[in-house]
């Protein structure tokens, strides 16, 4: 019994999978909806999406089914104007349509499990290949820190990932934890979440099959600019990955024309809190700035990283994300001038 | 489910229903045992994961007079209840004093314990997971036998004033209920905590 | 009044009753019926406060970047929401119509315990002022905070001192504890009135079903809110004595208040809807004019749905990292759910399939009920398999899922239950036309609000977020979710209306409007104080049944 529903489960996913293509015209409309979780464009986001369609159609069809049979009940047993008083015949019960619908739900179950414990496996249970990309992904109340231990640098709010060809495939593992409360990494179209959670180390991976810009944001609650914690994972051509990790690697640039600015910075307490790697500058509260101008945005992708933000985002971090746990330092619009000037810098 | 007929004969029949105190004190014991429950799994789950000292193995040792007592006391109380079902009021009283006194030594006996810990080996609540799951799960145990006390105490307030006879032996019993409980429990936080736990 | 009516009237009747006496009467009261209805008023006042928090929220989501609320307010808007619909709304209302109806029905005069019963009432009234009391105190010495803003399952660490300062968490674990030690006192009282205080001849297996869901339902809250009640002692004494259950830095688990709140958390909305089962179990066979399909086999599963529902908790968890083991166990044991809810569904099918049905105001909400909770669960199915619901946890697509059950189907059995008994309740009907209109405008509005929620959460939006960036394509659902949460506002209203309209010219109920057959419609309307003259003696499930229909009682089928 259950290898025969083994088998018709994979047939039905197999089938389900050569339709994908077809339904793949769905990603036109997510066009429109970057973060749409039936426009998958990695494995793992792919394999849910398979299952899901199988899932969604059991499910429909019980719907029809059992819905079905009850409106043409209402309609069918709906007492009519001209009935007489009578009550209609009493019937208390039947033991063979109880084992009935007893029994067809139980079969039901049975596909479903184990077309899910396929995915389950596949995905969790995948072999991590040797050439892999290690990510660690470190949460914070409001924002990401992204480590590559192997190549040697850390970075925030902006994940570079090369893209994966299936034919060479190359993932990218991340592993997440967070230093404060609890996060959840989730970018809907690579892969489905996973908690960042203190004191606990989580993995998953992703091996996207097209380059491109995908978002997403956090999906666990974590305080009160949950909403603002944005993703943006830069999926790369292998020569576009191999030079961004080559730039990330250089320590921050140091250019005579804003040595005012950077004096300013490395004298306020924005050193308690942010590292510019090649600089007094060694805190870890905050995001590493070493390469902020290379950003597309500042605040875990609140705004664009525009002088004028960034200005503003000095002046006052609440005006553009209330809440933020970056205070308002008071600088005088000549100092901020000038820092904001030594950032914009920072390629 | 069927057609079958079945005998009209409830009204004849003798109706006999259970007895509300006992299947109440069952309900209570069911919810506080759930309670219990998850402080035993904490401290279960928290068991040497301490990131400092003191360890259990270096300050608890275990309570063996407290234990006895307590579980003796169990005794006392069904022979208190046995007594007043009997009528036998003096006796009652007595088995219920020297109830009242085991659970009174045991209580001590908790308390010199958390001294020792507290000014001697500098374990409090705040110390470590040991100490958080320590006093947390003893002392849970620790306010139940004290409610226990108290409406032991109680009884035999009433019994001393000549206020109590067989009529409230149900009471009693359904109280002896609580007792057996808080005895149980204690059962299994000592073995969690001194047996497993060291 | 005219002075001379009133002289001639005193010697009459007994001396008119101060405003304040009646007051008194009410605070001091230990009948079952007026701590029931006391229970559903509290919880009916606490419903128009946590849906006028939804509406805000509602409002604030209807475009992007929208700054009607700040991100403060919306989180302590949704906390708030949350915890006051489950614990002040959802838990109140159902105590109350066990507390009402369940003497009636097993023909006992009052509950097993009624001070206790007077007593859990008010200490969970209690702790609903106190919730609502930190919007004033929360601040605290630190000026921090004010409202709980930490979520309604308030996942550690975020509740540490930390990340929490001030009073507003203080004040949210408080308010539980409380209202759970309310709760597991009513439960109690509910299983020893039932087992203990039966009329004669009623035995369990005459039990009315809806006796039966409250057995099992008040088992279930014995065995889910002491696991509640742990954790949030556990959580009182980190924040208050400095003890480190949840305190990551010490090296405690995150994870481990995950479990214990949906160890409490996942069998809490089955003691929700259980009851709203029980309310369908008497309202669908009456309205159909035939028995229940059944009996043994619905008492079956909804004692199976009770002990399962202990088992599937972590289906909450399948994105924190329970590895696949863990995944594929609680996605078992959460499918396995279905089977016995299923047999719910055929077996009220069945008691349609050959009726006779009217379609009065409680039958329609019934209806309604049904349809919703069948499309809820099979979305509960849809979550249950893990991988799915590495992409649906958290987002919209849940809290679409979760508003269809508590509102689909809770609410609408909620609905019904008082179009079916507030004739008992007192003695006079409500306006069927009202009735319909409430009907047909708040399933309208549900449907605005909730069907299209689902959307949003499959294009990727969290819940829990204030707001949400322009370019992600959830504008539009958002705001027509937020036109329906008005409309169903709208129906609230009507239904409010028509219960104050009603209770003063509503038509005369009698005992028995519906022609029913279970014990409470053999008393007067409302019920005399001690509810029976006679104490009832029942020969079968439907003793009404029996009188009305002599030739062919009960009692030769069961
Ligand atoms: C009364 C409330 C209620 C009820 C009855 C249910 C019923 C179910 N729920 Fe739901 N649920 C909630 C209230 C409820 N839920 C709430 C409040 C949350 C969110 C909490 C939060 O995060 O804030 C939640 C969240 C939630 C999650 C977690 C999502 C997440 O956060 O990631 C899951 C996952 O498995 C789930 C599953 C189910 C299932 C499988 C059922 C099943 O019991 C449904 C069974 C019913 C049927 C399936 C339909 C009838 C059956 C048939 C017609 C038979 C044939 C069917 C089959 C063979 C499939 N629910
Ligand atoms: C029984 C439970 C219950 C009920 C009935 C409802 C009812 C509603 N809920 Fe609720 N909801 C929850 C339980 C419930 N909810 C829970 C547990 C959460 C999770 C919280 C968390 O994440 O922590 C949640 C979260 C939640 C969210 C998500 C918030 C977020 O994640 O950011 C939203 C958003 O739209 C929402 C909306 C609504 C709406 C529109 C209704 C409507 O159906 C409400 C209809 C009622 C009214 C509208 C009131 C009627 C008003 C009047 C009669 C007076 C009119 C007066 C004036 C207009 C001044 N709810
Ligand atoms: C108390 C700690 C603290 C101090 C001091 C501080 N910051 Fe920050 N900074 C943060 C945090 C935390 C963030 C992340 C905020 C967020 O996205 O929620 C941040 C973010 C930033 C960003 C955006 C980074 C990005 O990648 O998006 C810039 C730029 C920045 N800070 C510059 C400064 C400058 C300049 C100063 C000094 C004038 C300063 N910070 C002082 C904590 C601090
Ligand atoms: Cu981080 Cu939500
Ligand atoms: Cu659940």
């Amino acid at each position: 019994m259950s290898l025969v529903s083994l088998e018709s489960a994979s047939a039905a996913s197999a089938g389900i999978s050569s339709s994908l293509t077809q339904l793949r015209s769905l990603a036109a409309w997510a066009s429109g909806a970057p973060a749409n979780i039936f426009a998958p464009q990695a494995t793992p986001a792919h394999t849910i999406f398979g299952l899901s369609l199988l899932v969604i159609a059991i499910v429909t069809a019980i719907f029809l089914a059992v819905g079905g049979l009850l409106l043409y009940a209402l309609i069918r047993f709906r007492s009519r104007p001209g009935d007489d008083a009578a009550e209609p015949r009493q019937i208390y019960g039947s033991n063979q349509v109880e084992v009935l619908w007893t029994v067809i739900p139980v079969l039901i179950l049975v596909v479903l499990f184990l077309a899910t414990i396929r995915v389950i496996s596949e995905t969790e249970r995948a072999r991590k290949p040797a050439n892999a990309l290690d990510v660690i992904v470190l949460g914070h109340q409001f924002w990401w820190e992204y480590r590559y231990p192997k190549q040697g640098f850390v970075t925030a709010n902006e994940l570079h990932i090369p893209v994966s060809d299936p034919k060479a495939p190359r993932p990218t593992y991340l592993t997440m934890s967070s230093v404060d409360v609890d996060h959840s990494f989730w970018v809907p179209r690579l892969a489905g979440k996973m908690d960042l959670i203190p004191n606990k180390t989580n993995v998953m991976w992703l091996d996207p099959q097209t380059s491109g810009l995908y978002l997403g944001q956090c999906a666990q609650y974590c305080g009160m600019e949950h909403a603002k914690m944005l993703i943006r994972v830069y999926v790369d051509t292998p020569e576009q990955f191999a030079a961004w990790v080559e730039a990330q690697q250089q320590p921050a640039v140091n250019d005579p024309r804003v040595a005012a600015g950077k004096e300013i910075f490395l004298h306020t307490a924005c050193v308690n809190c942010h590292t510019v790697r090649g600089t007094s500058a060694h805190g870890v509260f905050g995001p590493d700035l070493t390469h902020l101008a290379s950003r597309d945005t500042i605040a875990s992708g609140v705004v664009k990283n525009t002088p004028a933000n960034l200005r503003q985002w000095i002046e006052d971090p609440d005006s553009l994300k209330m809440g933020s746990l970056m205070p308002k330092m008071n600088l005088s619009p000549h100092d901020l001038d000038q820092i904001t000037a030594y950032m914009e810098s920072l390629r | 489910m069927s057609t079958q007929a079945v005998a009209l004969k409830a009204s004849t029949e003798e109706w006999r229903l259970p007895d509300k105190g006992k299947v109440g004190i069952a309900c209570l014991i069911v919810a506080e045992s759930a309670i219990f429950i998850i402080f035993v799994l904490a401290y279960v789950f928290y068991m040497g994961k301490s990131l400092s000292g003191p360890t259990p193995a270096q300050v608890l040792s275990v309570p063996i007079v407290g234990t006895i007592c307590l579980l003796s006391s169990s005794l006392t109380v069904h022979f208190a209840v046995v007594s007043l079902e009997k009528n036998r009021i003096a006796l009652s009283n007595a088995w219920l004093a020297l109830t009242i006194l085991l659970g009174g030594i045991f209580l001590g006996g908790t308390a010199i314990e958390w001294r020792k810990l507290i000014v001697d080996d500098g374990l409090t609540i705040r110390t470590n997971l040991f100490g958080t799951t320590y006093y947390s799960l003893v002392g849970l145990h620790a306010s139940h036998v004290v409610v226990g006390l108290i409406l032991l105490i109680s009884v035999l307030l009433f019994g001393l004033a000549g206020k109590l006879d067989q009529s409230h032996a149900r009471r009693l019993d359904v109280l002896s209920y609580y007792w057996h409980f808080v005895d149980a429990v204690w059962v299994v936080v000592f073995t969690v905590v001194y047996i497993l736990g060291r | 009044m005219n002075s001379t009516g009133t002289a001639v009237l005193a010697s009459a009747q007994p001396p008119r009753k101060l405003w304040l006496d009646h007051v008194q009467e009410w605070l001091t009261t230990v009948d079952h019926k007026r701590i029931g209805l006391m229970y559903i008023g509290y919880a009916l006042i606490f419903l128009v406060v946590a849906g006028v928090e939804a509406l805000l929220m509602r409002i604030q989501l209807s475009a992007p970047d929208n700054h009607f609320l700040s991100p403060e307010v919306f989180n302590c808007m949704f906390t708030m929401h949350g915890t006051t619909m489950v614990f002040f709304v959802g838990m109140p209302i159902l105590f109350g119509f066990g507390n009402y109806l369940v003497p009636l029905m097993i023909g006992a005069r009052d509950m097993a315990f009624p001070r206790l019963n007077a007593f859990s009432f008010w200490i969970s009234a209690f702790g609903g002022l106190l919730l609502y009391f930190s919007f004033l105190g929360g601040s605290g010495l630190y000026g921090a905070g004010s409202a709980p803003d930490v979520g309604w399952f308030a996942y550690a660490p975020l509740t540490a001192k930390l990340f929490s300062p001030g009073h507003s968490t203080d004040y949210w674990t408080l308010s539980i504890l409380l209202s759970g030690i309310g709760s597991v006192g009513t439960a109690l009282n509910l299983i020893v009135t039932i087992f203990t205080m039966r009329c004669k001849g009623m035995t369990m297996t005459r039990l009315p079903l809806l006796c039966w869901l409250y057995v099992v339902t008040s088992w279930l809250t014995f065995l889910a809110l002491g696991p509640l009640t742990a954790a949030q002692i556990m959580l009182c004494l980190d924040r208050f004595a400095g003890s480190h259950f949840f305190d990551v830095q010490a090296g405690g688990s995150a994870v481990l208040w995950m479990h214990f709140f949906w160890i409490f958390g996942h069998p809490e909305v089955y003691i929700l809807v259980l009851p709203a089962f029980a309310f369908a179990n008497e309202i669908i066979p009456v309205f159909s004019r035939k028995p229940i399909f059944g009996y043994p086999a619905m008492v079956a599963a909804s004692v199976l749905i009770g002990f399962i529902s202990l088992g599937v908790w972590a289906h909450h968890m399948f994105t924190v990292g329970l590895g696949p083991e863990g995944n594929a166990f609680f996605t078992l044991a959460t499918m396995i759910v279905s089977v016995p809810t299923g047999i719910k569904i055929f077996n009220w099918l069945a008691t349609i399939w050959g009726g006779k049905i009217r379609f009065a105001t409680p039958m329609l909400f019934s209806i309604g009920f049904l349809f919703q909770f069948l499309i809820a669960g099979l979305t509960g199915i849809m979550l249950s398999v893990a991988p799915f619901d590495w992409q649906l946890g958290n987002s919209y697509f849940v809290v679409a899922h979760f508003h269809y059950v508590l509102v689909g189907a809770i609410l609408y059995m909620i609905f019904a239950a008082f179009y079916y008994w507030y004739p008992k309740m007192f003695g006079r009907m409500l306006s069927e036309k009202l009735g319909k209109w409430h009907f047909w405008l708040f399933t309208f509005g549900f449907h605005l609000t909730f069907d299209t929620m689902h959307i949003p959460g499959l294009l990727g939006m969290p819940r829990r977020v204030f707001t949400y960036p322009a370019d992600r394509g959830w504008a539009m659902l958002n705001q027509i979710e937020t036109v329906g949460g008005f409309i169903q506002a709208i129906a609230l209203l009507l239904f409010v209306w028509n219960m104050i309209q009603s209770y003063r010219t509503g038509k005369e109920a009698g005992p028995d409007p519906w022609d029913a057959w279970t014990l409470e419609w053999a008393t007067s309307s409302p019920p005399p104080h001690y509810n029976f003259a006679v104490d009832p003696v029942v020969h079968s499930r439907r003793p009404l049944w029996d009188r009305k229909h002599p030739e062919s009682p009960d009692t030769h089928y069961e």
